[in-house]
């Protein structure tokens, strides 16, 4: 076993149940503390495919500001505590339904389909590097990052939109 | 990696924390003594020469407190909290270049004077001081207590508000270092500092840098006539020492990544290039040139403090959003706009920089007074 290989299961493992504690957890604090975890993981997941950019933009945008967002809701709302579980009648055996779908689909493509794992070519070194990233990002996929960024910013607007109290009204 | 590297790299990040420490004790004296100068009064001045030895009296008293739980808190959150304020504020200083290397005689062996020089250095800054509000966060909402959690939120509303314009001040050292790599950065300003080339954009970080670790006067959290002491009300003994140990460590990092980002880092003045006080020449003089820096930047987040009273809370997220936010951003667009000029027509261009953003930051400053002004009443 090479190292890099124990450092995935381990972190496979502590990824794993982060995202069990998440689900299983009755207090929203800790379930978003458990997503937390989980995001911290998969960024060090992108380190170890030696992609440091995408790793550490991982941990600032989820982790540090999207999940502290969440936080201050579910705290602002004092919705810590789930009451005892209620959940809607036709949840849970349509859970079981895709889940057995999903087990299927997964069965389906490990002893079935005949995958043959042929050796991907190892990417160059500057590959997950800001330059690499940056030249694609802005050349190739302009047009998508563009529609991207004025899909956000119709978003925001809408949000500001909905906070503005029409005149005259209280 | 082979082993010599492993000892190196825990020999050098030893050495880091300790320093970081010991600048915390130190900082707290320098603070006090500076404020008292300050205020006419003369500070901690009975335990040792000058007060020399007044952390460490401070250091024992703390160790020797009672820790109170409240009985309602969250337990493990509690004792959790204080810990994820003061972890990200010591490995903050991970990717600080603290000068050049040298080579260690007897073994010789190139010895870098920085822990890690890693492509993305910036942005590492930006991930670790954005988990650092959780910590506040949690501190105040597991001491269930209001006045605690009304801290908490003041603080996590107003650091996620104030990194905005923080991240766009880093983007403006990255485009003016054509790299994201601190070291590059630093290697960038052998010749003019950031500081000079986008004067507007170091003032707009120092400012949110006072905002992101709390300082007056932003010091919003711990605004004592309305919150009590802020997130940290239900904490005693060694668990406030933490938090109080995590806002010194993490201005003193902060200065040192003010200093590598818009005043030449480690590097020598820019007069004294090629001269014996260069850092090409002795290597020593690295740290030495960062510490008189960081000293400067740290003077100057106490002087604020001694002057300044604290602004109202919504003036405050008035300021971060409509004043700093967009001024930030007319400033990344004026460094881009300059940096394309000078690659297509010369050099010289480079100099419309500073000149349209003093004009922005004035026509900013312009603007702000006048909507500040009281409107009088025409009888």
């Amino acid at each position: 076993m090479t190292p890099d290989l124990i450092a995935f299961f381990v972190l496979a493992l502590i990824a794993i149940a982060a995202a069990l504690g998440m689900l299983l957890s009755r207090n929203a604090v800790y379930s978003a503390l458990f997503l937390v975890l989980n995001f911290g993981t998969v960024a060090v997941f992108y380190i170890l495919l030696d992609a440091p950019f995408i790793a550490l933009t991982q941990v600032s945008v989820y982790a540090g500001a999207i999940m502290v967002l969440f936080l201050f809701v579910i705290m602002l709302l004092g919705t810590e505590t789930l009451p005892a579980s209620k959940a809607l009648p036709w949840q849970r055996p349509l859970a079981f339904i895709l889940a057995l779908i999903l087990a299927g689909e997964a069965g389906y493509l490990l002893f079935f389909r005949n995958v043959t794992s042929g050796t991907i070519p190892q990417p160059v070194q500057t590959f997950g590097g800001p330059q690499a990233l940056g030249q694609a990002l802005f050349n190739q996929y302009l047009l998508p990052f563009e529609i991207t960024s004025v899909l956000l910013l119709v978003a925001m607007v809408g949000a500001v939109v909905l906070t503005i109290k029409k005149k005259g009204e209280q | 990696m082979d082993l010599a590297l492993w000892i190196e790299f825990i020999i050098k990040g030893f050495i880091l924390i300790f320093a970081v420490l010991t600048g915390f004790a130190y900082l707290t004296l320098y603070e006090r003594r500076a404020l008292a100068r300050i205020q006419t009064r003369i500070g901690p001045n009975r335990a040792g020469p000058q007060g020399f030895l007044q952390p460490i009296a401070d250091a024992v008293k703390l160790i020797f407190k009672e820790e109170l739980t409240p009985a309602r808190a969250d337990k493990v959150l509690f004792v959790l909290a204080p810990i994820m304020t003061v972890v990200p504020a010591m490995i903050l200083a991970a990717v600080i270049p603290l000068g050049t290397q040298f080579t260690l005689p007897f073994l010789n062996r190139p010895i870098t004077l920085y822990v890690a020089d890693i492509n993305v250095g910036v942005l590492y800054l930006t991930a670790i001081a954005s988990i650092a509000v959780y910590g506040i966060v949690l501190a105040g909402w597991s001491s269930n207590n209001k006045y605690a959690m009304l801290g908490g939120m003041r603080s996590s509303a107003q650091m996620i508000s104030y990194e905005l314009s923080l991240g766009l001040c880093f983007v403006i050292a990255i485009l003016l270092g054509n790299s994201m790599s601190l070291l590059d950065i630093v290697e960038a300003q052998k010749g003019v500092w950031f500081a000079i080339i986008q004067p507007v954009g170091a003032l707009v970080f120092m400012v949110t840098t006072l905002a992101e670790v709390n300082r007056a006067p932003f010091d919003m959290p711990e605004a004592e006539q309305e919150l009590a002491a802020g997130y940290h009300s239900e904490y005693s003994g060694m668990k406030f020492a933490l938090f109080f140990m995590a806002e010194y460590e993490k201005m003193i990092v902060i200065s040192m990544i003010a200093a590598t980002l818009y005043f030449g880092g480690f590097r020598e003045f820019w007069f004294l290039q090629n001269t014996w006080f260069s850092v090409d020449q002795h290597w020593w003089l690295g740290p030495i040139y960062l510490l008189l820096k960081v000293v400067v930047l740290l003077f100057f987040m106490i002087w604020v403090r001694a002057t300044w009273p604290r602004i109202r809370y919504d003036r405050l997220m008035a300021f971060g959003w409509k004043v700093l936010l967009p001024l930030s951003l007319a400033l990344v667009f004026i460094t881009a706009l300059g940096i394309l000029l000078a690659n297509q027509f010369g050099a010289v261009y480079i100099w419309m920089i500073p000149v349209l953003s003093i004009v922005a930051g004035l026509f900013t400053a312009l603007l702000v007074n006048m909507s500040l002004r009281r409107k009088v009443a025409h009888a």
